[in-house]
């Protein structure tokens, strides 16, 4: 199934009698996600508005993220959140999965960025919610409840987000062989200052990255000064540009592409990945307990980990994480039973049917009842 | 305004309610209060046009508290209405006479603070600008920065998701809101949101904030903490016409300068404020105050960008601050413009914000507006984020002045969404706006709102008559009352 239009969508929407999956690009589904049949969006393209000038774009949901970027290029700018990207990945997949990359640190996820959304739910009806405004408390936040909703509520149809300039001068600091304490502390000390710090992790070869940008003579004096600061924990060496941000930012494909998928192919008995959330104080604990190659993001708040199959991690309190590769679906610990039923019943306001639950891994609800 | 007609059969048992109260909330005088003139600080929040008695208020310390509190109206068909520190300019926490009114002003406690981790847990009652009093020796600071900062509270800001002046480089309430405790209806308690905001399954914590308290009663909060910046400063640059000053905001913002705030005012602001706190303001018909972050080299920088933009736009006057009592001059009339305009007369503060790109021609059609009706309206307001307050200035005692006011802002209002905008950018729907929300929204868009209230408040008891126009909510708040 692939609509052209919104309305053809809704009515596709009300007529169906089976399980869906709503795909962009397919790109980004997890274990147990892309049930029954799939409704593609990728025929709801085009880029409806864009104001440089107030920092705002609005496009169809299944327009292409590569497509999007490069319109924004034109313009020298940019998304803030700086989605991971994959050949056909649209826009309407990175928000229903609010992939956010390393940018977070200092400009928040793709739902921070996220100004208004239109979707169609579960039974068929068109909603809109917030607009193209960059401050806007008109009426419930819906736009927040559909970025990661990953199509459970509803399927989205357009977005508008804000967009940011493109600065003139990155450079990236790079402090080789950290252990991971060390690496987290690097980090820490480096988003407590006055550095502006827009990116901060450890890629799995082992070195700890961090990234400045701005106007030329600001980077300048901030990599002096972080250079100095950052000295204790050893060499900084300092390259142009974020290279090792692309790389950071990809590196969950780059894992499940390397961990193979179990049926012999790329890997002997295939591995599984996991993403792992934690408070920064707590990552040097995640990384010791971890039984293979990992990456750090988000400044110790993002761990990406590959690990034998059934492998379960054991992590601290209020830290959560979720199998993205090699496995059932699993997020560990399960959600209090309140929490379950929250989302139950949002899910079951919005998809009474549950025709969108072929999207549904995370019906972690589930466990609640 | 109207507002549903209380139920009775609640206010016929207040005395066994108050009586219930006082048993839960035990051991500690005043926490719940029930004499009718006590009470009467509670009758209304900022929109002090519209109040109201409650049927009684309760101030508890704990969330167990707060919970013990709300399984108990659940259980007996009591509306409540949540309050932080009472300064909703929109009657966000105005009571109904059938309502108790649950104030967190007993709850201000820091819990705990990381620096490390950049986070701060207080009590949902503490002040906003007492949280970054808070972390401001150790360098940090909260970023959301209501103007009311010196009194209202946390858990207000999370209901009506505030903003502030430095939003345009540090966001909103909810881009710096990790996490809560919160209260639903029925006495559970839950936590939302988890590091980084992040939380499996959906983003419940993204939806409570701007709820308006009606999801929930927040009891305890993780705020992000940032550290503060270098040095910052403020440059002011005057203009012949509003039109151009709006041309200027886009150029800026189009050069990948991102100051920290752009602050807009008119001639009739500037006069006024001139008049009231004698800030040495150029008489000119608009003016912009930037004020750019960073060590001294680098607002050099900045400031050098920002000067040759303007340049462009042949401002009348480019005042760049040489002291901190330079800086403080520059925004010592915009921080007493609305204390300038109350000098003036009454007025209505509105709150629409617009597209950026559409400032020149909406400022225009104001002003225009304003001359047709008769009344006089000043701007002054957040014009990097394109959040306006339009001041409309009347006389209260003159009858019929308060009714064309209303027209006048609800015109106004509308105008701002035909732009692309919104009713509210950062004061919220409350009350004041409720009736206005079907000009924003289709009836299927209200309709999914309120289906989130349905789930986190099945029997619409908690700040029920806010936000949905009446007659939409009505069939929900009335079902309510039958299932009672």
């Amino acid at each position: 199934m692939r609509p052209e239009t919104e309305s053809e969508l809704a009515s596709l929407i009300r007529g169906a009698r089976t399980r869906l999956t709503p795909v962009g690009g397919a790109t980004r589904l997890l274990p147990g996600e892309g049930q029954g049949d799939r409704l593609s969006c990728v025929g709801l393209t085009g880029i409806t508005l864009y104001e440089p000038a107030a920092l705002t774009v609005v496009a169809r949901a299944g327009t292409q993220l590569a497509e999007l970027n490069a319109t924004l290029a034109a313009e020298h700018q940019r998304l803030a959140f700086e989605p991971d990207e994959a050949e056909g990945s649209t826009i309407g997949g990175v928000i229903a999965a609010n992939a956010s990359g390393p940018r977070r640190v200092k400009d928040g996820a793709a739902r921070d960025s996220l100004l208004g959304v239109r979707f169609v739910d579960g039974q068929g009806e068109v909603v809109r919610n917030g607009g193209r405004v960059m401050k806007n408390v008109t009426g419930y936040d819906l736009v927040k409840l559909m970025a990661g909703s990953r199509g459970t509520l509803g399927v989205l149809t357009e977005v508008s987000l804000k967009t940011q300039p493109i600065p003139p001068c990155v450079v990236t600091l790079i402090l080789a062989g950290l252990a991971p304490d060390q690496a987290v502390d690097a980090m820490t000390a480096a988003l407590t200052g006055p550095w502006d710090v827009t990116g901060a992790g450890r890629l799995p070869g082992g070195d700890t990255v961090l990234r400045l940008e701005g106007l030329e003579g600001s980077v300048r004096i901030r990599t002096e000064t972080l250079v100095r600061r950052l000295g204790v924990f050893g060499t900084v060496e300092v390259a142009d540009g974020d290279a090792a941000f692309v790389a950071l930012r990809q590196v969950r494909r780059e894992m499940i592409a390397a961990a193979g998928d179990g049926q012999g192919n790329n890997g002997e008995g295939g591995r599984a990945v996991w993403r792992i959330v934690c408070r920064p104080s707590q990552a040097p604990a995640v990384l010791h307990g971890l039984p293979g190659r990992s990456a750090v993001d988000w400044g110790g708040a993002l761990i990406w980990a590959v690990s034998p199959r059934g492998w379960v991690p054991d992590l601290p309190q209020g830290a959560f994480a979720t199998r993205v590769h090699g496995g059932p679906p699993l997020t560990v610990p399960l959600p209090a039973a309140a929490i379950a039923r929250l989302n139950d019943g949002l899910r079951a306001q919005f998809d009474p049917r549950s025709i969108l639950a072929g999207a549904g891994v995370e019906r972690i609800a589930g466990a609640g009842s | 305004m109207q507002m549903p007609a209380p139920d009775q059969s609640v206010i016929a048992r207040r005395g066994a309610i108050v009586a219930r109260l006082r048993a839960v909330l035990a051991g500690g005088a005043g926490k719940v209060i029930d004499d009718p003139v006590e009470a009467r600080a509670y009758e209304c929040d900022a929109l002090s046009a519209y109040r109201c008695p409650p049927l009684a208020v309760v101030l508890p310390t704990t969330t167990g508290e707060v919970a013990a509190v709300l399984k108990l109206c659940h259980d007996e068909g009591v509306p409540v209405v949540p309050r932080g520190a009472g300064t909703s300019l929109a009657g966000g926490s105005m009571p109904t006479a059938d309502a108790v009114v649950l104030g967190l002003a007993r709850m201000n406690q820091v819990l705990d603070v990381d620096y490390g981790d950049r986070v701060i847990r207080v009590q949902a009652g503490r002040t906003n600008l007492s949280v970054s009093e808070a972390v401001s020796e150790a360098g940090f600071f909260y970023a959301p920065d209501p103007s009311s900062q010196l009194a209202c509270a946390i858990g207000g800001n999370i209901g009506m998701n505030s903003g502030g002046a430095h939003c345009l480089k540090y966001g909103v309430t909810t881009n710096n809101l990790l996490g809560v405790t919160m209260v639903l209806m029925d006495g559970t308690v839950v936590e939302l949101g988890g590091p980084m905001g992040e939380t499996p399954g959906l983003d419940l914590l993204g939806v409570v904030c701007g709820a308006e308290g009606q999801l929930g009663v927040v009891t305890e909060a993780t705020l992000r903490i940032l550290p503060k910046p270098a040095g910052a400063r403020p440059v002011l640059v005057g203009f012949d016409s509003s039109e151009t000053a709006g041309e200027c905001v886009a150029a800026i913002i189009r050069a990948g300068v991102l100051p920290v705030a752009i602050e807009f005012m008119d001639r009739p602001c500037i006069r006024a404020t001139e008049k009231f706190a004698r800030p040495g303001y150029p008489d000119c018909e608009a003016l912009l105050i930037i004020e750019v972050e960073g060590t001294d080299a680098e607002i050099d920088e900045q400031l050098a960008l920002i000067r040759d933009i303007a340049a462009r736009f042949d401002p009348v006057e480019f005042r760049e601050s040489k002291s901190e009592d330079e800086s403080r001059r520059i925004w010592l009339g915009r921080k007493s413009a609305f204390g300038a305009m109350g000098q003036m007369g009454d007025y209505m503060c509105l709150d629409g914000t617009i597209p950026v790109s559409a400032l020149p021609q909406v400022l225009k059609r104001i002003g225009e507006m304003s001359a047709e009706s008769g009344l006089p309206v000043a701007n002054v307001f957040h014009a990097g984020d394109g959040n306006m307050h339009p001041l409309i200035i009347f006389d209260a005692n003159r009858p019929g002045d308060l009714e064309r006011v209303e027209a006048l802002g609800a015109d106004i209002l509308r105008l701002c969404v035909e732009a692309g905008g919104c009713l509210t950018g950062e004061h919220g729907v409350g009350v004041e706006k409720r009736d206005l929300m079907i000009d924003q929204f289709a009836p299927a868009d209200l309709e999914a709102q309120m289906r989130v209230k349905d789930v986190f408040d099945p029997r619409w008891l908690l700040n029920a008559a806010k936000v949905f126009p009446l007659d939409s909510s009505a069939s929900r708040r009335e079902t309510r009352r039958n299932a009672a």
